[in-house]
């Protein structure tokens, strides 16, 4: 009982006990997986066989498709990863929430187990987008540490827009609210980042916001990872160290407002 | 109306001053309230006399403006998490998970409340036979009847064995077969575990039935409390408990109730 480890068990089995629970309803329920696939096809077939045809967006010398698949790639796990502030309201409309909170578990065990959650769905989404990718004949590198590399990247990227969003939930509160805001703040983390098109394209006022967004980094180690010959240009100790350290100070807000929810 | 005071270790809830108010508006007034081991406690009220409030500061999840309690001898704002572990609840909204089967939200309770790895499976098949849910286990719960998810989330709220089960109105919606149930399944816990029970209810007959004591909420003080019987003696020789909250609420009792707490009752009665 007095382990030293005690504490980190208890706590490791309160967060699994959350991404559990989720990944077992996605289980019961996988359809959410399939209609999610339909966008990054939209975007990589349509639009991206599109820009295709204009010359000198993609930075390098590779084809534009290869530039825009790892961009895709992040939006389809960021798209998916806001919606856990609204099922976080929805759930304390049903009253769901109320059994987690009156749980002794501890509220950060309570955030980071949706956020292992999301991170699981973001790399459901990941492997559909890898797939579409190799289908379309990109270069998609399989080599195994590069996959799990980019494992670590995207499971970042989508614990950290998981818990943004679950933060943003607790501010408005209420779902309508959400929905609104939602689309405000999803659409410029989006285009205000190199997902689509370089950052040397950028007036010099959305430069400084793209260098300060999140996506930004976790799209830059993903261009280096699924791609054959791929480069990071921040380098990936960097896009690790910020992705890590945004979504530390995430879990902590939100750990401190969550409960907010409930009253 | 006690002739003497419980000693301090027998009192499971003990109240002083316990206050909260919203902007400025009081919403529960320096509650002392005290529930003793192995009693069920009826707390009951019109809409909007605080119950909700009170039973959500009692549970931790909303912090006290005023007072403070202590809950199995914990302290309430110092020490909310072990309080958490002590007891159980049972919100009045639905809080099993539909999307899960009965036995996936048992497994979930067991594991937040760090139920050991070894007893897990036991304890969820002990629940799950006493609550008569041992055949619905691997069905999803949006499928349960009211009478069956109430159940569930009873069997949620005991895995761990709390000393303290708090429930907010817990038969809202069901019919009159389904509530016997839900009441016989109540006592059973009390009677095997020993566990104390804090309920609302708008219910008078259940209160007259089940309730060893009851409490009476009104614009946010405990205006009375007493048996049921010691209650209906203090109206007249023929009062029921219907009588007892009509001279007590009365006139509020018609006006009361805001938009909140209608939406969240009637669609407690719809889910149930």
């Amino acid at each position: 009982m007095a382990s030293p480890i005690a504490p980190v068990a208890n706590f490791a089995t309160q967060v699994y006990a959350v991404a559990d629970a989720e990944i077992r309803k996605l289980r019961h329920d996988p359809s959410e997986l399939l209609t999610r696939a339909i966008q990054p096809v939209i975007w990589l077939v349509l639009f991206g066989e599109v820009m295709a045809q204009v010359r000198g967006l993609a930075s390098g010398n590779g084809p534009y498709l290869d530039f825009l698949a790892p961009g895709i790639l992040a939006q389809s796990v960021l798209f998916a990863a806001i919606f856990y502030g609204i099922a976080a309201i929805w759930e304390r409309d049903l009253g769901v929430l109320h059994r987690y909170m009156v749980s002794p578990a501890p509220r950060s065990a309570l955030v980071i187990g949706k956020a292992v959650s999301s991170a699981v769905r973001g790399l459901s989404q990941a492997a559909m987008v890898y797939l579409l990718a190799l289908l379309l004949g990109i270069a998609v590198d399989l080599n195994p540490l590069r996959l799990l590399a980019a494992i670590v990247m995207i499971a970042l990227g989508s614990g950290l827009f998981s818990t943004f969003s679950l933060i943003i939930a607790c501010i408005v509160r209420t779902r309508e609210r959400f929905m609104g805001i939602g689309q405000v703040l999803t659409m410029p983390i989006f285009f205000a980042s190199n997902a689509i098109y370089p950052i040397d394209i950028m007036p010099n006022w959305l430069k400084v916001v793209s260098l300060a967004n999140p996506l930004t980094y976790q799209v830059d180690a993903l261009r280096a990872l699924m791609l054959t010959g791929g480069v990071s240009r921040y380098g990936l100790a960097v896009d690790f160290i910020v992705l890590a350290a945004i979504a530390a100070a995430m879990t902590v807000i939100a750990a401190r407002i969550y409960p907010r929810l409930t009253m | 109306m006690d002739a003497s005071p419980p000693p301090k270790s027998d009192l499971l809830i003990e109240t002083n001053r316990l206050s909260k108010s919203f902007a400025g508006r009081v919403v529960v007034d320096q509650v002392d309230m005290q529930v003793r081991a192995g009693e069920i406690y009826g707390l009951i009220g019109p809409n909007g006399a605080g119950k909700s409030t009170l039973i959500k500061m009692l549970t931790t999840l909303l912090p006290p403006t005023g007072g403070d309690a202590l809950i199995a001898g914990l302290n309430l704002r110092r020490q909310s998490g072990e309080v958490r572990a002590s007891i159980g609840y049972v919100p009045q909204l639905v809080s099993a998970d539909g999307a899960l089967t009965g036995y996936e939200n048992l497994l979930l309770s067991a594991r937040l409340y760090l139920i050991p790895r070894a007893e897990r499976a036991a304890r969820i098949k002990e629940a799950l036979e006493m609550t008569e849910l041992t055949e619905a286990a691997d069905r999803l719960a949006q499928n349960y009847s009211g009478g069956m998810l109430r159940r569930l989330e009873i069997a949620q709220s005991t895995l761990h064995r709390p000393r303290l089960l708090v429930m907010d109105e817990p038969t809202v919606g069901l019919d009159p077969v389904a509530r016997d149930i839900v009441w016989d399944h109540v006592r059973d816990l009390r009677g095997r575990f020993g566990t104390t029970i804090l309920v609302t209810t708008h219910v008078m007959q259940e209160v007259d039935a089940l309730c060893d004591k009851v409490g009476i909420l009104h614009r946010g003080k405990l205006v009375e409390t007493g048996t049921p019987a010691e209650l209906k003696a203090s109206i007249g020789p023929e009062a029921t408990l219907d009588d007892v909250f009509a001279a007590i609420a009365g006139k509020d009792a018609e006006t009361s109730g805001d938009y909140r707490d209608i939406r969240q009752a009637r669609r407690s009665a719809v889910n149930g």
